[in-house]
């Protein structure tokens, strides 16, 4: 006989606001089955817990129902509460009268029917939960880290120096990423790949890290802490085991024209080439597609040249199968172009760049040696205009949000180009400056009071170029609206941030779930930010949301932190909720009919044929067998199967009627 | 006599679905009080037969919601779910259960704001179309007694 409690959840006001929760308790306590309910403040407190555990010691529970927030909250909170009274854990379910109901609802009976319906939903589907016992799955120390930006390297790193083994996935031919495209960074003024290249280096060197870079993640399988990974190690025409990085052959190839990819199409590069002369690994790369050898089957010139005999071009792309337990992905964002803005020229004035641009341009070694040379005559530009949010708070572009950065490196820029050209004037549009941060707010004053950038408030509505000038037509909000036109001789703007093209696709690889913006999702807000919604599965960097340099590299510091939490034990335990075979015994009287329509559906090939023998050894049937290391609980088979004879725990058909039922049937 | 309130059941995944009506709660956006949440691992593991469960139950409406395709936290149960709708819905037309008051969609964990809509525009559809008596009438006997 079922002796199940209800416990109801005021959640402070954020359910008893909206939901009359002594009454769901008092109508609850007459559903068919409940010995025991009642209502409390904030039941996932300390006292509200403990009110749990000694119900089901008191009452003899033999079920529970806790209703108030969102099972994706605190089930294992409460689950855990059951296991102290020595309930099984499993026999908890939660009935969420807050996300689902409280949150979205106006007060009123209709509401608190509402919450009564889900009870008793849930009151019916826990009196047919079956006791189950978590399963133990071993560990596989060894993760794997998306991404080689300063977010993929400092996890990489953290993680190495934990004792673990890491595998480092990068797209490019050389790590480093966005940051060692900067010039200086904010608010200190430092040096950027002086800060960065170090690691880069550490990053080659650690023994614990196995670094393949031109490589991309081909495919992903499996769970939390074992993972079965494809790595696609593209061809770089060259062997990294016999190149020793000497350079000659870029320095031959006559094909030099190539718009160089690391400096924004601002140089130009060759054919075989090194990103840019810091590169980690220092190994050049053949770009199949501009490489006369490639084009024409003539020229194999570097092959010539090259006295380690590295050139290999009959090189292919390489597959390459690694087990990890745990996977960071540190992918990074890219900036919006300035073809993307139709009232800037859609991009056809040289003289507009966008951010990276002017980082290429300021550093000491982009292509202007860190001259302020604009890119259409190579001039030194005497007036400049920074226009932020170009893009970012738009709503009529498509990206609401702000993009983070750009209020500090345009305060940096501003100072930048003063430092550099002294007798230019750098205006700068902004619509607020968002200076939170340490040192950040003295930084932005610094450029406006030391270095006398020109902030204007308000937006640019158009540029357009007038006599070798451009025309940047704004208004200034703090004077009464009214227009601004300025001659510029160069034009930054500070594109919004967006989600790196190809991270939706690696998002569907790795079934982790994104926004409307492709940025990759954590699984709570606040309380688990570095985590996705899948198991070992961890977020660090700008991948998720526009990030500044600290914050990447502390998130990437707090996956590291939570993968070696993760590697610190020794065997894992997974939920147990996953599909079974009807096993009546003796077998031939199973309900399977061996007809294994479960078979194609099932994504984890986890389901097997079973031979049913009588005793002279002659086969009587094929059943059905799911294996419960390789079943992930999708229930797929559940549902396909004809006969009726696979189930999934946790959502049984019996559960699953029942809660329907009881929903309706009020 | 008071204003039709239809009874809606969604039956939706635990990964997208589930979770973006979770957002719809966070983001406080408001939607009707008429639906009823019944939680799955995937859309893969929705059985169809619950489908005319619900009906035979009293349900006036449903709405069947999942990943997005290609989003499917198990790869490809949204993939089988819509596929078995397709021939489902061809059998519901067959037997005469009206498809119009099934709801068959995508709703991601971001979409808090859709999932609210979704809910609205199918009650309202619904209280045009009225209680599902005609269905309720050859059903009364209760199935699992």
């Amino acid at each position: 006989m079922a002796r199940i409690g209800v416990f109801i959840c005021h959640c402070g006001e954020n359910i008893s606001a909206t939901v009359d929760c002594p009454k769901v308790s008092e109508v609850a306590a007459k559903f068919p089955g409940v010995v025991y309910s009642i209502d409390y403040k904030y039941m996932c407190s300390d006292p509200g817990q403990s009110m749990v555990v000694n119900a089901i010691k008191e009452h003899k529970l033999t079920g529970v129902v806790v209703s108030a927030c969102s099972p994706r909250m605190h089930e294992p909170t409460f689950r855990r509460a059951c296991a102290e009274a020595g309930l099984n854990p499993y026999l908890c379910e939660m009935a969420n009268i807050r996300e689902h109901c409280s949150w979205v609802h106006e007060k009123g009976d209709k509401t608190d029917q509402k919450a009564i319906d889900v009870v008793r939903m849930m009151v019916e589907k826990v009196k047919r939960n079956n006791a189950l016992m978590s399963i133990k799955v071993p560990v596989t120390k060894t993760a794997l880290v998306i991404g080689g930006g300063v977010a993929g390297i400092q996890a990489a790193l953290d993680i190495a120096n934990a004792g673990h083994k890491v595998i480092m996935v990068e797209r490019d031919p050389s790590i480093g990423g966005h940051m060692s495209q900067l010039s200086e960074t904010f608010p200190t003024l430092d040096c950027s790949q002086c800060i960065l290249t170090p690691r880069m280096v550490e990053v080659a060197q650690n023994p614990n890290i196995k670094l393949y870079t031109y490589a991309e993640v081909e495919s992903v399988e499996g769970f939390v802490g074992n993972f079965t990974v494809k790595i696609r190690k593209k061809a770089k025409s060259v062997d990294e085991t016999v190149c020793n990085g000497c350079g000659l052959c870029t320095t031959k190839c006559p094909n030099k024209k190539i718009p160089n990819e690391f400096e924004l199409g601002m140089g130009k590069r060759p054919a075989i080439y090194v990103p840019f002369p810091q590169a980690v690994p220092n190994i050049p790369v053949i770009d199949k597609i501009n490489c006369t050898y490639y084009k024409t089957g003539k020229c194999k010139i570097c092959e010539k040249v090259c006295q380690a005999k590295a050139i290999r071009f009959d090189q292919e792309d390489e597959i390459i199968e690694v087990a990890v337990g745990a996977i960071a992905i540190c992918t990074g964002f890219d900036v919006k172009k300035t073809d993307f803005f139709p009232e800037y020229g859609y991009g056809k004035y040289k003289d507009i760049i966008d951010g990276l641009q002017f980082e290429r341009m300021a550093s000491a070694s982009g292509p202007t040696s860190g001259e302020m040379r604009r890119p259409s005559d190579g001039q030194t530009p005497k007036k400049i205009v920074f226009v932020a949010c170009a893009g970012s708070r738009d709503p009529a572009k498509g990206i609401e949000y702000c993009s983070k950065i750009c209020c500090m490196y345009t305060a940096k820029h501003a100072m930048l180009y003063k430092h550099k050209v002294h007798d230019g004037t750098a205006y700068v549009f902004y619509m607020d400056i968002r200076a939170a941060g340490k040192n950040y707010d003295e930084f932005t004053r610094r450029g406006i009071e030391e270095d006398g950038a020109k902030y204007i408030r308000g937006r640019v509505s158009k540029i357009y170029e007038r006599d070798g000038k451009l025309i940047v037509v704004g208004a200034d909000t703090l004077m009464n609206a009214e227009t601004v036109e300025i001659e510029a001789d160069m034009v930054v703007l500070a594109t919004a941030g967006v989600a790196n093209p190809g991270a939706e696709e690696l998002a569907q690889k790795l079934h982790v779930s994104y926004d409307q913006h492709k940025f990759f999702s954590e699984a709570h807000p606040k309380l688990k930010p570095v985590e996705t919604n899948t198991a070992g599965i961890y977020l660090a960097g700008a991948c998720q949301a526009p990030k500044d340099i600290p914050e990447s590299v502390a998130a990437a510091s707090g996956v590291a932190g939570k993968i070696s939490c993760l590697f610190a034990n020794n065997e894992l335990t997974r939920e147990p909720l996953i599909a079974f075979v009807d096993r009546t015994a003796p077998p031939e009287y199973s309900s399977c009919t061996g007809c294994f329509l479960c078979q194609p559906v099932c994504p984890y090939n986890a389901i097997e044929r079973e031979d049913v023998k009588d005793r002279n050894g002659n086969l009587i049937k094929q059943l059905a067998y799911i294996n419960p290391g390789l079943c992930q609980g999708c229930g797929t088979c559940v549902a396909v199967c004809k006969s009726k004879s696979i189930d999934i725990d946790g959502y049984t058909n019996s559960q699953m009627y029942y809660e329907v039922d009881a929903l309706l049937n009020s | 006599m008071s204003e039709f309130e239809p009874k809606i059941v969604a039956f939706v995944c635990n990964w997208c679905t589930y979770a973006g009506a979770d957002l719809t709660g966070t983001s406080r956006i408001k939607y009707s009080a008429n639906v009823r949440i019944v939680r799955f691992p995937c859309t893969g593991r929705i059985d169809y037969m619950l489908l005319t469960k619900a009906f035979a139950s009293g349900a006036d409406g449903i709405i069947v919601s999942g990943c997005h395709p290609n989003d499917c936290h198990y790869t490809s149960g949204n993939f089988y779910a819509r596929r078995r709708w397709m021939v489902f819905k061809k059998i519901c037309d067959f037997m005469g259960i009206d498809t119009r008051r099934i709801v068959f969609s995508w709703v991601s964990a971001a979409e808090g704001g859709k999932w609210a809509e979704i809910v609205n525009s199918t009650n309202e559809e619904i209280k045009k179309l009225g209680p599902y008596e005609s269905y309720h009438k050859l059903s009364t006997q209760d199935i699992l007694a």
